[in-house]
């Protein structure tokens, strides 16, 4: 699996270190309640099929990145700055 | 059919033209009291339980390939009670009991072998937390014995004790651990449940979960509907998936881990070793094939195949621990689908859904809990209770914070464990 790094280009995937769903860019307010926090640090929907999962160009240029892959085929459809794509959500 | 010794010889002696299927191929009937899906170990060891332990035989698994296609048919079998905390400790060790007498049990050969387990270690301050874990392995009534450098020379020659960055100082011995033969747990369970009026019906794939007014009346599935007094989730890697299909989304996360293996040589490694700090471990299969693994491939995927950067890490750490391996040409290597939880350790508990149980969370060490997750899971669906030894493996953990079982001490975070 190689992942398109927005400002890098295409690089190994050992150039990334993983950190899980993207549903981490949405932290809830400190008093959202339980419920938000659990669906926010623990819940998953763990799909088997296209997700948006957060990356770090670790041994890179150091952005975090979105990227959008498939988890059945590893087929990698695109990356965006982390940045970019939690202020335009 | 029993098999013995005496039924082994003569059919040697007379072709093998006496053996037959060891389970029927029965069709779905349109109503059980209980449906199991998921036909993985620790389905089968479900069934087996619920009609051995609490007498229930109208129960049918579910299976939407073949039994034992999954995980289960897929790891690296080693067996084992040498965890820490409570909750794990207990559940763990009283697993590994079930194993001691699981080949009499089924009247089946599944090969346990309690070769003896070696956890490496490699500074003083690893020495302590081993010493440690052997204690509370102690304390649970199961075994250990710390070596040091010497004892583990005695075991293990063939290690490379002066690497420079991971030199070796001992190890936590467990004798009673080992592996088995991951197959035939899978098909003596199966033969088992199925010899006690268990329907395990194969190429049903559950695509539905039929909930009214809060309880759960039976399933949809590629083989048609089937009613149900009760259902219990047990898919491991695809725990998310069915868990969706009832409303529920889990704590759980699926990722890769992948498995060598290498050409079949004569007897080397007379042990389970595990190279922890180079996230290595290894054993040599009865076939002769020298069996090892590392840690997930660290992202979520269903693909049940990992990348290259893993395997070269694993290549890597073989050759550190034991640089003979380096000989050996590995023949396949594969990947299984694992359901991560945050802490790293199990659920085994009811649902909000009245009559909907769920058995998931084992990461990449459910094997070893065959036997006694489907003690454990039978229990609470028959009787409605938790299993005391299973009794921490709470659904909840998460949400409220407490009784997490963490053992690797990194924090309850996906992508930690
Ligand atoms: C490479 C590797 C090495 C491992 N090494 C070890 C080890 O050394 N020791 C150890 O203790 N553990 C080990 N494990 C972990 C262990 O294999 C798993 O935790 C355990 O097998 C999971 O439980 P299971 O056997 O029930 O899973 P599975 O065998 O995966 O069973 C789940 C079943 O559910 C079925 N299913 C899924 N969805 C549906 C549906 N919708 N309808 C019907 N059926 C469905 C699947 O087809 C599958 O057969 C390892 C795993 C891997 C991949
Ligand atoms: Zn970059």
């Amino acid at each position: 699996m190689r992942l398109p790094c927005p400002i890098c280009g295409e690089r190994d995937l050992r150039e990334f270190s993983y950190l899980g769903d993207a549903v981490r860019l949405h932290r809830p307010a400190p008093d959202a309640g339980t419920d938000a926090w659990d669906a926010y640090l623990h819940l998953r929907d763990n799909p088997a099929g296209r997700t948006r999962d957060l990356w770090q160009h670790e041994a890179g240029c150091g952005a975090w990145i979105v990227v959008t892959r498939d988890t059945v085929s590893h087929a990698v459809e695109g990356a965006q700055l982390a940045a970019e794509m939690r202020d335009a959500d | 059919m029993r098999f013995s010794a005496l039924r082994l010889l003569t059919e040697g002696l007379t072709g093998n033209r006496g053996w037959g299927p060891h389970w029927r191929d029965p069709a779905p009937k349109s109503e059980y009291d209980i449906v199991i899906i998921g036909g993985g170990g620790h389905g089968l060891s479900t069934a087996y339980y619920l009609a051995k332990e609490h007498g229930l035989r109208n129960v049918a698994v579910l299976e939407k390939g073949y039994l034992g296609g999954g995980n289960v048919g897929r790891n690296t079998t080693i067996v084992r009670a040498n965890y820490f905390l409570p909750g794990n400790s207990e559940f763990y060790s009283h697993s590994l009991k079930l194993w001691e007498g699981l080949e009499d049990e089924l009247n089946y050969n599944v090969m346990h072998s309690q070769r003896g387990l070696i956890n490496l270690f490699h500074s003083d301050g690893q020495r302590d937390a081993f010493a440690r874990r052997g204690n509370a392995m102690i304390n649970q009534g199961d075994d250990a014995v710390l070596l040091d450098r010497a004892g583990v020379r005695k075991h293990l020659p063939y290690l490379d004790f002066d690497n420079t960055r991971f030199p070796i100082y001992g190890g936590l011995l467990h004798p009673r651990g080992g592996t088995a033969r991951h197959d035939a747990v899978a098909w003596g369970y199966a033969r088992g449940a199925d010899r006690r009026g268990v329907d395990l019906i194969q190429n049903c794939e559950v695509t539905g979960i039929d909930i009214s007014g809060g309880r759960v009346t039976g399933v949809q599935t590629t083989r048609g509907a089937i009613r149900a007094k009760k259902v219990g989730i047990v898919v491991a890697g695809r725990s998310g998936q069915v868990a969706a299909m009832a409303g529920m989304r889990l704590p759980v996360e699926s990722h890769v881990l992948q498995a060598f293996v290498t050409e079949g040589l004569k007897p080397c490694i007379d042990h389970v070793v595990s190279f922890g700090m180079g996230h290595f471990y290894i054993s040599q299969s009865d076939k002769g094939g020298l069996v090892f693994g590392g840690d997930l491939d660290f992202y979520a995927s269903y693909a049940a195949r990992g990348n290259l950067p893993m395997k070269e890490h694993v290549m890597e750490a073989a050759m550190t621990l034991m640089p003979m391996i380096g000989k050996a040409r590995v023949l396949r290597s594969w990947g299984g689908i694992m359901d991560m939880t945050p802490d790293g350790s199990p659920i085994i508990d009811k649902t909000g859904i009245d009559g909907l149980y769920i058995d998931c969370g084992w990461c990449y060490g459910g094997f070893k809990a065959v036997p006694g997750s489907g003690f454990s899971f039978a229990h609470l669906i028959a009787q409605d209770r938790h299993h005391a030894p299973a009794a921490k493996f709470r659904l909840d953990r998460f949400r409220t914070g407490v009784g997490l079982m963490d053992e690797e001490g990194t924090g309850a975070q996906h992508n930690l464990h």
